[in-house]
């Protein structure tokens, strides 16, 4: 049998689809809650308070510095281990990522914030805007223009690194893929390589109209 | 004889251990066009923004018709109302177009009617040269003309008084002109405004009145060409000094 007909034998691409699904639904619920939870954290570390900044600060760094697929381990078989709570592989991805996804939506939160120049905050306040006028009216408008690329970009790492869930038997779409090459090992050796093509297309297709996207935002917002 | 707009009375303001002001008094009549001049540092900019309330003071007291200007109150908004403030650095909002940088205070703080304040917007553009910019945006305009555009948009809101700081620090030469311009015809016309700058020949036309700033008090202050003609304390004559290149 040829590679390229085990993707298309029974219901292999279906499966292959379900996986997308679950790669994505974990994706999208992380995504969401870091959403909400990093623009909390971005204003948190905007705060004057420095207790409150380095605290902040100290999340973000230990976050960036472990390496995700250690925070999944850490979270699927140490917590489990350690409390006896029985976190599924999904929850825990979902667990991970947001914990994650909320460092840095939140440092790009208050990135965005902190490149509004000070004189726009003083000609906002001159003209007689109060603390609520100045941000809806001047200060948001222009964060969020720099944020909204930003966050964009930073959604497709989030969907490409949920790959390493399959490793604590979360069943998405490279798991499910790993699954039709192992059963064809022996009737179909090039398998492999359909496989994992189709699934790096899949990928392709969902991250790459969205980092377009965010270039093309990009480019809008930069001319004003 | 006439009302004063701004009284400033024994001011002091210091950034930590360093007095930037010193006990400080002056005022300003209705009508008059004050210039504020002085060595970088003296304290003329920090003294504008304590006139607008941008600024915590540690002591003495800055009021506006008699209503205290108070760093942090929210009588702040009501006040800033009344007074205009034009920047050193382009001050527009990047994201709004020329039309709607000048209509932000009129509607979101006045609620005057957007068909009125668009119509005086339309006539405060024209005076200034620039009424067919009015769609456009800051990012397409010269520096030159975004600062009369924040002339503009200063002045729509009616202000009792307008502040100007350094408004011509950042622009090419040949753009400090067209706006300078602008302003000296808006002293003409009565405008009361307190001016801070480093042009002295603008200072000297534009001026009723000059005061010299240094280390943060006022050493002398007097009627423009007497100033600039015959200062009467050394330290003035010194810093006048700086601005011409004869030999002597």
């Amino acid at each position: 049998m040829q590679g390229y007909e085990v993707l298309f034998q029974g219901n292999n691409f279906l499966r292959l689809l379900g996986g997308l699904w679950v790669t994505i639904r974990i994706s999208l619920i992380s995504i969401a809650l870091s959403l909400v939870l990093g623009i909390f954290l971005g204003a948190a570390m905007r705060m004057k308070n420095k207790a409150v900044r380095a605290v902040c600060r100290s999340y973000l760094e230990f976050v960036r510095i472990m390496p995700q697929l250690v925070l999944l381990f850490i979270v699927f078989f140490g917590i489990v281990k350690a409390t006896g709570l029985n976190l599924s592989g999904e929850v825990s991805a979902v667990i991970v990522f947001t914990v994650w996804g909320t460092a840095e939506t939140g440092d790009l939160v208050r990135g965005a914030f902190d490149s509004v120049p000070k004189h726009q905050y003083e000609s906002a306040q001159a003209l007689g805007l109060d603390r609520f006028g100045v941000y809806r009216y001047v200060i948001l408008p222009q964060a969020v223009r720099i944020l909204i690329p930003n966050l964009i970009n930073l959604s497709t790492r989030m969907i490409k690194t949920t790959a390493f869930v399959s490793l604590i038997g979360v069943t998405e779409v490279l798991k499910v893929g790993k699954q039709i090459i192992d059963a064809n090992r022996y009737d179909a050796p090039d398998a492999a390589l359909w496989v994992y093509g189709a699934i790096f297309f899949m990928y392709f297709i969902i991250c790459f109209p969205l980092s377009l996207f965010s270039r093309k935002l990009a480019k809008k917002y930069k001319q004003n | 004889m006439s009302e004063n707009v701004i009284e400033v009375s024994h001011l002091h303001k210091q950034f930590g251990d360093n007095v930037i002001l010193g006990d400080l008094s002056l005022s300003v009549n209705k009508g008059e066009v004050v210039v504020l001049i002085g060595p970088s540092g003296c304290g003329k900019s920090t003294l504008l923004r304590c006139l607008n309330g941008l600024e915590p003071i540690q002591g003495g007291t800055v009021s506006l018709h008699g209503e205290p200007v108070e760093y942090g109150k929210s009588s702040l908004t009501r006040i800033r109302q009344k007074i205009g403030m034009v920047f050193q650095n382009y001050d527009l909002f990047p994201h709004m177009t020329v039309m709607d940088n000048i209509l932000l205070a009129p509607l979101k703080v006045q609620k005057r009617s957007k068909d009125e304040a668009r119509a005086e917007a339309l006539t405060l553009l024209e005076r200034v040269g620039l009424k067919e910019k009015a769609d456009t945006y800051p990012s397409e305009l010269s520096g030159g003309q975004k600062q009369r555009v924040a002339i503009v948009r200063s002045l729509i809101i009616h202000p009792d008084i307008i502040l100007l700081d350094e408004i011509t620090a950042a622009l090419d030469p040949e753009m400090v002109h067209e706006v300078l311009n602008v302003v000296l015809d808006l002293a003409k016309s009565g405008t009361t405004m307190m001016i801070v700058t480093h042009e002295m020949a603008f200072a000297e036309a534009a001026a009723d009145r000059i005061i010299f700033l240094d280390g943060g008090s006022i050493v002398e202050e007097g009627e423009p060409h007497e100033f600039f003609r015959c200062p009467k304390t050394e330290r003035a004559q010194r810093f006048l000094k700086t601005f011409t290149y004869t030999d002597s």
